[in-house]
């Protein structure tokens, strides 16, 4: 049956294949930058798709996620599997990716889809591989045998695209049947094709799933018997695995000292990179943003609308595009450990230590990697393919200390070790510090715990995983991944980002009634009769602070008074935690503008005038041990982040998941910062 | 009869059966099967979690997973595990 001359204007292809197979870089070869991501609905596994021309014909093509078989065992294999048999997108043509070094185990996926009886062609991926391991595949025999055409490829070079394109065209649905029809007589007596019975498995009918499973095993083995016969009629191969370079390379990086001493300098390159690297072009980004700010500030005319435009939308948007360098920074590094194979023995070496915490191997990533920041740390649990690991490592990262929370850390520990210099040696400013980084660490652990206990799952936990073979990474694919989360994370979580960073500034910069312009006219007035210019600073800054207290912010920090004041917090503070919800280093600048002490870069003003601070009633220091203490152990654990809760929200694709996240979190601040005061004061 | 967590390193065997109804569809399709040729080729750090060569590639797995797995100890192994 010749196909694709299909009445609508394009024909649709789904790539389908295991794991490992090398899948989308072929994908990137066919399509090259014509694709897009978008979402499965109501899961979390992101849909690639792209398309091609060939002979002035459109061609749509879709990615799906890799999947050992066609009776799945987790979400995203659930996915490729549903969206295969889905009706309502309509595959003309499915094009079979297989690993042409490892077809054995390739063909029973291969097998069950050409039983699908939907027009096919194989892929042989990877064909040099084979061909160095001195495996030699007879394709003719194969094709006679399969009953489709079967295409050596090579994406690395572009071998073969062009002739698998022109195979897609011809693409026809075989004459062979490889299920198991003797156990479909039996167990499904009115099935009238294996279409249904994959079908079946997707129905609610409980009574199903212990038959499928009958099926399944009998299905299975009943393909092999007749893959074996395949790969003895069409495969000559040696003996053994070639004792390769996987396996002199394996012993190195899983070794008890060397395979952790490596893993350990991953990650000192990645941290240096999200840590210091990542710094320059965020600066730039900023000042640029700045630069754009000042520039539309000037030239747009006066009044609310400008400044909606400049410090509403301009300035949240910086705070977003602010976060690209470290994201794309490190899913270069994820994707090129992914890509050359390090990334299944990493999580190799790690499992037994970090099973115990209900965390993967692969946890440890992005727990480490949140050090600088949680928001690409969260991105990055997309490599976790268990559902529960992957949802717990995303619940606990955002309590490792990030760098955001370093300035906050700063101004806090010189306010209460002031005068004081070391213990036993060490600087108290630095030990103090390393405290409140352990204390987010173990945090994180135990919380781990604890959810491993309490959340419950359907798909079950196992750790049989393929330890690939190193391959050099391919840039391609690497560009790919980097360029498309970036992507993802602007335009998806971003979008939540400027909506919350809006009404941060609605907040902040309006207040009811017209108590801004009284306190405006007060000080115009002084300000005016000033000629020293150095005064006149001194009054804007006080004018700022005012009309800061009497903001909707200022209003609901009063109003929050009462309840954190059993943290010994006062409504300033409350303030400065209601606008650090954008960002926690913000609580620096807002603390500076409360204080009217200018220049939030030069902490100095501002941390003298904290420790001046006296109580209003008891005329004793605000700032005790207690409240900076209290105020500390409240920025390591509260959420104090919209923007990872946006990315929370973004990578689980449900409101449940930010929202235990900051209620756990904020919950545990509160009551550890109540006992800390209580213990303390 | 002996399961796949017992096998020392470098020691090859051949699958028997399963003991878990779960794990052993995973396996199946992983090219675990009954008759099919496995070695033990690499262990964790810390003993767990094992690696197993198996129909030409390599699949890692967890001790407690393995001891579903009922094998027989090939014979003639020791002289393999010399010769590597």
């Amino acid at each position: 049956m010749n196909l694709v001359q299909s009445k609508s204007s394009h024909t649709s292809i789904a790539l389908i294949g295991n794991p490992n197979s090398g899948k989308s870089t072929l994908f990137n070869s066919l399509t090259g930058l014509h694709q897009k991501t978008g979402n499965y609905s109501g899961v979390t596994v992101d849909k690639h798709y792209g398309s091609y021309k060939h002979h002035n014909v459109e061609y749509q093509l879709t990615d799906l996620p890799g999947t050992y078989s066609l009776y799945p065992k987790s979400i995203d294999e659930e996915v490729a599997c549903k969206a295969l048999l889905s009706s309502s997108e309509k595959i003309d043509v499915v094009v079979i990716v297989v690993d042409s070094s490892n077809l054995k185990r390739h063909l029973l996926l291969a097998t069950q889809v050409i039983d699908l009886k939907k027009p096919c062609v194989m892929a042989l991926n990877m064909i040099d591989e084979a061909e160095k391991n001195n495996i030699t595949i007879y394709k003719e025999e194969l094709e006679k045998l399969l009953g489709i055409s079967v295409i050596a490829t090579n994406s690395r070079n572009k071998e073969g695209i062009k002739e698998l394109k022109e195979a897609i065209l011809n693409a026809k649905v075989s004459d062979s049947i490889f299920y198991n029809f003797e156990k479909q007589k039996q167990l499904f007596p009115n099935a009238d094709s294996y279409e249904q019975i994959i079908t079946s498995q997707f129905s609610i009918k409980q009574t199903n799933s212990e038959l499928i499973k009958g099926f399944e095993l009998a299905d299975n083995i009943h393909r092999f018997a007749k893959i074996n016969y395949i790969v003895a009629k069409c495969i000559k191969q040696p003996e053994q695995l070639s004792k390769s370079i996987t396996q002199k390379l394996d012993s190195f990086f899983t070794h008890k000292i060397f395979g952790f001493a490596f893993f350990f300098l991953v990650l000192l390159i990645i941290f240096q990179f999200i840590f210091y690297v990542a710094e320059y072009p965020m600066t730039w980004i900023e000042e640029g943003f700045t630069y754009l700010m000042n520039l539309t500030a000037t030239s747009l005319p006066q009044g609310q609308f400008n400044d909606l435009i400049v410090n509403g939308i301009l300035a949240g948007i910086s705070g977003i595009v602010v976060f690209v360098p470290q994201i794309a920074l490190l899913f270069f590094f994820i994707a090129i450990l992914e890509d050359t194979g390090y990334m299944a023995r990493a999580s190799f070496i790690l499992d037994k230590v970090m099973r115990r915490f209900g965390l993967n191997g692969k946890s440890v990533i992005p727990m480490i990697s949140s050090v600088a920041c949680a928001v690409p740390s969260i991105m990055s649990t997309r490599t976790i393919t268990n559902w529960k690991d992957r949802i717990i490592t995303i619940l606990v990262t955002p309590l490792i200390s990030c760098s955001a929370r370093l300035p906050v850390y700063t101004l806090l520990i010189s306010i209460m070790f002031a005068g004081k210099q070391t213990f036993l040696g060490f600087n108290y400013q630095g030990l103090v510090l390393m405290a409140m980084y352990l204390l987010g660490f173990t945090a994180a652990l135990l919380a781990a715990l604890v959810l491993k206990r309490f959340l419950k799952t359907s798909e079950k936990s196992y750790f049989i995983m393929e330890l690939p073979v190193y391959r050099k990474p391919q840039w391609q694919t690497v560009a790919m991944l980097v360029f498309d989360k970036v992507k993802v994370f602007l335009f998806d979580a971003g979008k939540i980002i400027l909506a919350i960073s809006v009404v941060l500034w609605f907040l902040t910069s309006h207040a009811p009634s017209n108590s801004f312009d009284t306190i405006e006219t007060k000080y115009n007035k002084i300000i005016v009769a000033t000629n020293n210019d150095s005064i006149k600073t001194i009054y804007e800054a006080q004018m700022q602070s005012e009309k800061l207290e009497a903001s909707y912010a200022g209003i609901l920090g009063k109003k929050m008074e009462p309840v954190i004041k059993p943290l010994g917090f006062d409504w300033k503070i409350g303030i400065a935690l209601i606008t650090s919800f954008a960002a926690r280093e913000v609580f620096v600048g807002t603390m500076a503008t409360i204080y009217s002490s200018g220049d939030s870069e030069n902490t100095e003003t501002l941390r003298e005038k904290l420790i001046a601070e006296k109580n209003f009633e008891t005329q004793q220091p605000s700032y005790t041990n207690a409240v900076c203490w209290s105020l500390l152990v409240f920025y390591v654990f509260a959420m104090q982040c919209m923007s990872t809760l946006a990315t929370t929200y973004r990578e689980t694709k449900h409101w449940k998941w930010p929202a235990i996240q900051l209620v756990f979190m904020t919950g545990l601040a509160y009551l550890s910062s109540f006992v800390i005061y209580s213990v303390f004061s | 009869m002996p399961t796949l967590d017992t096998l020392k390193l470098g020691q090859s065997a051949t699958i028997q059966e399963f003991t878990d109804d779960f794990l052993s569809l995973k396996f199946i399709e992983m090219g675990c099967l009954p008759g099919e040729k496995i070695k033990l080729t690499n262990i964790a750090p810390f003993g767990d979690p094992i690696a197993i060569e198996v129909s030409g590639y390599l699949l890692s797995l967890r001790k407690q997973e393995a001891a579903t797995i009922v094998v027989k100890i090939n014979p003639e192994n020791t002289v393999e595990s010399c010769a590597v």
